[in-house]
């Protein structure tokens, strides 16, 4: 069964004020237009999860759509500080929640897998476990030694944005894989982005590099380019440029103010933001051909 | 003085650091300077060196200067690819880590680290970005480096947090947590190494050239102590500078 719905109406309906959303993608893959979205209508109260808020998330913050965020990174990757997330929270306005990668990811492994928690080898420092009551230690039963563990994050919303889907959901990724994974199974929600829907004989023809299957996917957007200014392997580079640019931006609430207006208010959907970014940018991002020997899967 | 070249601090801190690596080393290896020391201990001492990004790309054989840590170039090309889960656990967790590169806004006395914030964790001064992959590169591989501009601020005798850990308040404190690694082994700065001794404490062990050691205990927030054996480190030579430059980051980005 086709799950295929335009962006607009996959927000309206998957993303509702005060849920826990996890947009995910590590460096690759983030989301950047499913973020403008949920600026655009308006969506009040979230808790923003991910390892890396990264701009996605300084973008969400600044035009009001979060109460709190839940991170293990937070900065602007590459550039240096990620800052009106971390002037919200400098002012007390936003809450936060923080880990470090490892206890963030063993979160999402956690309520990936269904578990109660998931423990991690002690590594000795003590302040940011005392600092968030979700860090528990537990006698590991075998050995007598002392493990930490964290409890299952299970997003009430997950997007995961990937190279190519099928209309049911069946997704495929390749590059630098992150969390897209665990994410999709860890949430309540899946509202999956694609760069191409493609037949479902495209996803057969090569099984293994599946990693989301249509059941856990709720909605399907074809969303080209829509992970940038991150990039999507094989279809555009990484805007180096505009993370930098964003560092000049984000210095002010007025500059910040102005960009959302310009880029996302004042636009319909990401084709238009595409499309004003223009052919300069299209050609610094294009991404070069290298493909993959083909595996034979075998005739049985 | 024949045939003295010039090198800028970043070029300094990265020699020293590369110099510190061993042939066969695993390295966990984010971008910027501790790429840099990999790959130029790859191209001089150390070719069989394997470097690990944390974004869970193995065997990278980038065409460009990666600028973040999950660039697309790291992945083409590259031995592997894995989810992030797979790369704090199978290699880093299990002990599959010789090295790991660490940076903050403070190190102190014990080579602790702070890259959270300054002030109180509730109410903070300044919010700095936090752990990332930092807590467990420092508790669970073999050896950690910490590459640093030497300056007063960074160097207080006590961490205002810690977000990873060196020898914590000395002594054994570190081998009683149990964490697996052998923590940090040395902090490479622009005026020269301060290495840990028996007790865990930082104590100066080379000096770069023509660096005193009252400059560096004027940029140190504790008593500095100096190792009897202490050394004067090669400046960089002809060869790893023109590596660096020619090579490495011809654009000069972060040297």
């Amino acid at each position: 069964m086709s799950k295929l719905v335009s962006l607009k109406d996959a927000v309206s309906t998957l993303v509702h004020e005060g849920d826990v959303l996890y947009a995910s993608g590590f460096t690759h893959l983030i989301p950047f237009a499913v973020g403008h979205e949920i600026i655009r209508q308006g969506i009040k109260n979230l808790v923003l999860a991910r390892a890396t808020p990264d701009l996605i998330y300084d973008q969400m913050v600044a035009a009001g759509c979060a109460r709190k965020v839940i991170f293990s990174y937070m900065g602007n990757p590459g550039v240096g500080s990620l800052r009106r997330v971390r002037a919200a929270i400098e002012a007390g306005e936003l809450a936060w929640e923080e880990y470090s990668h490892f206890s963030m990811i063993s979160r999402l492994q956690a309520g990936a897998s269904g578990l109660p928690f998931m423990p991690m080898k002690q590594t000795g420092a003590p302040d940011l476990v005392r600092n968030n009551p979700n860090y528990q230690h537990v006698t590991d039963p075998y050995k007598g030694e002392e493990v930490v563990v964290v409890p299952p994050l299970k997003p009430d919303v997950a997007v995961v944005h990937v190279q190519r889907a099928d209309a049911e959901g069946n997704a495929q990724v390749w590059g630098i894989i992150g969390e897209q994974r665990l994410a999709a199974f860890a949430a309540q929600r899946v509202i999956l982005t694609a760069e191409e829907i493609v037949d479902e004989a495209v996803i057969r023809s090569d099984p293994n590099r599946t990693l989301i299957p249509a059941l856990v996917v709720d909605a399907v957007c074809h969303v080209p380019y829509c992970a940038h200014p991150s990039y999507t392997q094989g279809y555009h580079d990484r805007d180096n440029a505009f993370y930098l640019a964003w560092d000049q931006i984000s210095k002010s609430e007025e500059g910040v103010g102005a960009y959302l207006q310009e880029w996302v208010y004042d636009l319909p959907d990401r084709h238009a933001y595409w499309e004003k970014l223009g052919s300069e940018v299209h050609q610094r991002l294009h991404a070069g051909e290298r493909w993959s020997d083909p595996v034979n899967y075998g005739e049985y | 003085m024949i045939d003295r070249v010039a090198y800028n601090p970043q070029e300094l801190m990265v020699v020293n650091a590369a110099r510190l690596l061993r042939e066969h080393d695993v390295v966990f290896v984010g971008v910027g300077i501790p790429n840099l020391a990999c790959n130029l201990a790859m191209r001089t001492h150390a070719p069989n060196l394997q470097m690990i990004y944390e974004a869970g790309v193995i065997g990278a054989q980038p065409s460009r200067l990666p600028l973040s840590i999950g660039d697309p170039s790291l992945v083409t090309g590259s031995l592997s690819v894995c989810s992030m889960y797979d790369v704090f656990t199978l290699y880093l967790q299990r002990g599959n880590v010789d090295v790991g590169f660490l940076g903050g806004a403070q190190i102190d006395q014990y080579g602790n680290i702070n890259a959270t914030v300054i002030g109180d964790y509730q109410h903070p001064k300044v919010r700095l970005p936090g752990s990332g992959g930092s807590m467990e590169i420092a508790a669970w591989a073999n050896r950690c480096y910490i590459i640093t501009p030497h300056q007063r601020r960074r160097f207080p005798a006590r961490v205002d947090f810690h977000t990873s850990i060196g020898f914590l308040s000395g002594g054994d404190a570190r081998r009683k947590t149990g964490v697996r690694g052998g923590g940090p082994q040395a902090v490479v700065t622009n005026l020269g190494l301060l290495q840990p001794d028996q007790d865990g404490e930082l104590i100066l062990t080379a000096l770069h050239p023509g660096v005193t050691f009252d400059q560096v205990q004027e940029n140190t927030g504790w008593q500095l102590k100096q190792s009897p054996d202490w050394k004067r480190t090669e400046p960089p030579s002809q060869e790893e500078l023109r590596i660096l430059r020619e090579d490495l980051d011809p654009q000069r980005i972060y040297i």
